[in-house]
């Protein structure tokens, strides 16, 4: 008997708009001591579903239909008071956010100790050293200190690995890993993940793992269900669907997923960039010797913490070169000084030190009407899609505001502009008169895009621009501005943390590491050869790694880890 | 702070967002379809709600009042029949009479003129210049935020009916200057709100992007952080309507407001008192008006507020 079944699983949430099923008819089975990957894109359902197994449904959501059957006993329709009982014991949960999900006002070792009380209050026993074996298994060191310590004292990953800790205290059948590490760097998604693995094997716990990650799944999940729009489009071991996956929509995922692309970069010639597609672009450097589009010479930024406290040293005499028409990605885990880097450049930070120059021209001081004029060469596009655009403006405003700003052209010329560069970017001219709120995140990054080519910049600062978008509408972006580069000849400095992306876009590549540059070159030979051990540690934490190549031929590994 | 901090605050706000609702690998569908419920406890609601329905429609009676009084009553508000002094509410008087012969219901309509003119007056000294000033405070930041942030905290620290009866004292007596007196003390409250608002907006992306567009300082303070600071500041504004009718009405109750012949709310109370062992509708009445008034504002301003956090949220 599977430990887990879910029978024809139907869940609907009513919203001011009426009543709007997230779910439709899914099922999938789980057995003991196997982890289920449930992979899917941002409203496929993943999530629900998994909510819906142990009755955490937000209050507006509910089972419309469907069973189910945790070791045979159907415990959807069951009340709080009695799921309560299953819960932690039989079923328990890793959620997504390690900062919101634990209590900011209690020690870690209370939260962890609230688990045995709740479950087992006539249990005698003390539960400090309960608490303390349990933190050491999932490996936080000092566990006498940390279990005193708030969350705030923690790291992400040590937040995790607390939630992981409460969740797998009472030894549960199932635990459902919600997004576990999709807020995390990926050396310490390893490690958590490895923590996971390591536990399901010694207590035989089956893993409910919900990722919208591919490559993450492929690699830790023995089965893999992919959904889409509330059903399921495949469900197949891992291995098989990596093999042959048997629906379009898969395939479409495995090519879009940058662990398994096999979309090698073309190189791009310095200096490139035809010139024949509209003349767009700016100033166009002479074509032999010219100075490098961007470069940073001995960049440093300084922070102070309070009146009197001492400097931190977010960015250390980083430098680098970017050819014009290239790529030059810059890696690293969050707190790395990358995006600090990036905005200097950028121009919204000052360096403490160093300097900045534009086709040979020294812009580290510019201020006032130069730093404005500098606008029209440098264009920082945002991670976040959904906080770069004013909710109150239509996308015609938004796209027309940089030459509303610069006096550009009059009204209508205007209007045509912006017309124009809402199809450059691939989107139809009906948004012209949207909000962004009507927009998805995709078509969001592509607006941002559009209003930083509305003035002609010669060079991109892209913070993370694709970081928070599924894979599908990534690879999108990804082709847009690649597109975009070989038109316009545009010059992009790329921030991410993702290196498989970087592998994609990028020509040139530094790896930063708590301020300095570790290593850089150009990004076929370092990612081949890496000689720096953090670069090589960075490089086989990537999920997929272990995965070579495109949806064709894999030799998996995957067979072995039972 | 520190470039790690705010990309992980970026990393989780980019997290936490519920999503557009199906967002099909196509990618440039379905942005339109419904959003994901979240947490909020949205699926339980009334399609209308019916007191806020009865706010709007208190308001909407009082501002008639104030606008035409005539459709509403027939009666003099100032001259009265000596022979029908204090006479019980009643078929030909429906709130009864003071003691001069006036109907009552038509002072009290007629003086909906004078106590929401008042009010808007207020309001509106409170709403510019509080407005500018958080605006100023906001977005200049530094040694400017912190003179405003202390003249606020000294205007908040002396009480307000000492500080109206200060101004009234210096201005003279009258509506229009009771009605200033209430406006400078609500100041505060609506810098303190501007501001924090102007702060909260100014430190978004989109008007980092906007400056990254080349927008000069005043024209992105005006295009993009003056209306998206706006939306709670309208909902203190409907609050504040509520406040300030108490507020003149206690002024010309205790004789600072209004002189004695103006229906004004505060002062038909204040008249009543002499009566209210044998004539109790002089004092009743009035009061209700005025207590439904305020709690019908609150109400309004309490919906309004929602909605501007709900079009935050999106």
């Amino acid at each position: 008997m599977s430990l887990l079944e879910i029978e024809s699983l139907a869940v609907s949430y009513s919203t001011a708009g009426g009543i709007r099923r997230a779910v439709h008819d899914v099922s999938l089975a789980i057995e003991p001591g196997q982890t289920v990957a449930l992979v899917g894109e941002s409203g496929s359902g993943k999530t629900t579903t998994a909510q819906a197994v142990i009755g955490l449904l937000p209050e507006n959501g509910r089972v419309e239909r469907g069973r189910v059957l945790l070791n045979g006993t159907d415990i959807a329709g069951w009340n709080e008071r009695r799921l309560r009982a299953v819960r932690g014991t039989q079923v328990s949960l890793v959620p997504q956010d390690p900062v919101s999900s634990l209590d900011p006002v209690q020690t870690i070792g209370a939260q962890i100790a609230e688990v045995f009380r709740l479950h087992e209050p006539r249990d005698r026993r003390p539960v400090l050293p309960r608490v303390l074996a349990l933190l050491e298994r999932v490996g936080i060191d000092e566990p006498e200190h940390r279990a005193r310590q708030y969350p705030h004292e923690l790291s992400g990953g040590m937040r995790q690995r607390v939630l992981i800790a409460i969740a797998v205290a009472l030894h549960p059948r199932l635990i459902i890993a919600d997004e576990p590490t999709s807020a995390l760097d990926v050396t310490v998604q390893r490690n958590v993940l490895d923590l996971l693995d390591s536990l399901r094997r010694e207590f035989g716990t089956a893993v409910l793992f919900v990722t919208h990650d591919l490559a993450v799944a492929a690699e830790r999940s023995q089965r893999l269900v992919v959904m889409r729009d509330g059903r399921v489009e495949e469900q197949d071991d891992t291995a098989t669907i990596l093999q042959a996956p048997g629906s379009a929509y898969t395939r479409a995922l495995l090519a879009d997923a940058p662990a398994f692309s096999t979309v090698e970069r073309v190189a791009r010639p310095a200096g490139g960039g035809s010139s024949a597609a509209g003349g767009a672009t700016t100033e166009a450097a002479p074509p032999t010797a010219a100075p490098p589009a961007l470069a940073v010479t001995g960049l440093v930024k300084e922070f102070r913490r309070g009146a009197r406290g001492a400097a931190f040293r977010a960015v250390d005499d980083v430098s680098f070169a970017v050819p014009a028409g290239t790529t030059h990605a810059i890696v690293g885990e969050s707190g790395s000084g990358k995006t600090t880097t990036a905005r200097m450049v950028a121009r919204f930070e000052t360096p403490t030190a160093g300097s900045i120059a534009l086709a040979g021209e020294d812009i580290t001081d510019a201020r006032g009407a130069a730093l404005r004029a500098l606008r029209r060469r440098v264009q920082l596009v945002y991670q976040n899609p959904f906080s770069t655009l004013d909710p109150r403006q239509r996308i015609r405003d938004i796209v027309e505001e940089p030459l509303r700003n610069f006096g550009l052209g009059d009204r209508a010329a205007r209007r045509d502009r912006a017309a124009e560069l809402v199809d450059r970017v691939a989107l139809p001219p009906s948004v012209l008169l949207r909000h962004p709120r009507e927009l998805s995140g995709g078509q969001r990054q592509r607006v941002a895009i559009a209003r930083a080519l509305a003035l002609d910049p010669a060079v991109f600062v892209l913070d993370e621009a694709v970081s928070a978008l599924d894979v599908t509408v990534q690879a999108g972006i990804l082709r847009l501005l690649d597109e975009l580069q070989r038109d316009l000849g545009l010059t992009y400095l790329f921030i991410s943390h993702d290196l498989a992306v970087v592998r994609q876009i990028s020509d040139t590549v530094s790896v930063m590491r708590r301020g300095r540059v570790v290593e850089s070159g150009p990004v076929a030979s370092l990612f081949a050869d890496p000689r720096h051990e953090y670069t090589q540690q960075l490089l086989s934490a990537v999920p997929g790694a272990a995965v070579p190549g495109a949806a064709d031929a894999l030799p998996t590994p995957l067979g072995d880890r039972r | 702070m520190s470039a790690g901090v705010k990309s992980v605050l970026a990393e989780e706000r980019a997290g936490d967002r519920p999503g557009p609702g199906v967002t099909p690998p196509g990618e440039e569908r379905g942005a339109k379809r419904g959003r994901r419920g979240g947490r909020s406890g949205r699926g339980r609601r009334l399609p209308f709600r019916p007191t806020l329905l009865l706010a709007w429609a208190v308001l909407a009676v009082v501002l008639l009042w104030a606008l035409v009084p005539g459709l509403f009553t027939d009666y003099s508000a100032v001259s009265g029949t000596p022979r029908d002094r204090l006479l019980p509410p009643g078929g030909a008087h429906w709130l009864g009479t003071d003691e001069l012969g006036r109907d009552l219901y038509a002072r009290i309509v007629h003086g909906a003129a004078h106590s929401l003119s008042a009010a808007v007056v207020a309001v509106a000294v409170g709403f510019v210049a509080g407005t500018v000033l958080g605006l100023i405070a906001g977005s200049a930041g530094g040694i400017v935020d912190a003179i405003i942030g202390r003249l606020v905290d000294v205007l908040l620290s002396i009480p307000g009916l000492l500080l109206q009866l200060s101004v009234i004292i210096l201005l003279g007596f009258g509506t229009v200057n009771a009605a200033i007196a209430v406006g400078l003390t609500s100041i505060a409250s609506f810098t303190r709100l501007t501001r924090s608002e102007v702060v909260r907006v100014r430190r978004s992306d989109y008007v980092e992007a906007a400056f990254g567009s080349g927008g000069r300082y005043a024209s992105v303070l005006v295009r993009h952080v003056l209306p998206n600071s706006l939306g709670p500041v309208l909902s203190l504004i409907a609050l504040q309507v509520g406040t300030a009718i108490i507020a003149i009405s206690t002024l010309g109750f205790l004789g600072y407001g209004a002189p004695p012949p103006t229906p004004e709310w505060g002062l038909l109370i204040a008249e009543g008192r002499n009566y209210i062992a044998t004539s109790w509708w002089l004092t009743t009445f009035p009061g209700l008006v005025v207590v439904l008034v305020v709690l019908a504002a609150n109400r309004v301003g309490q919906s309004i507020g929602r909605g501007a956090q709900a079009g935050r949220i999106r």
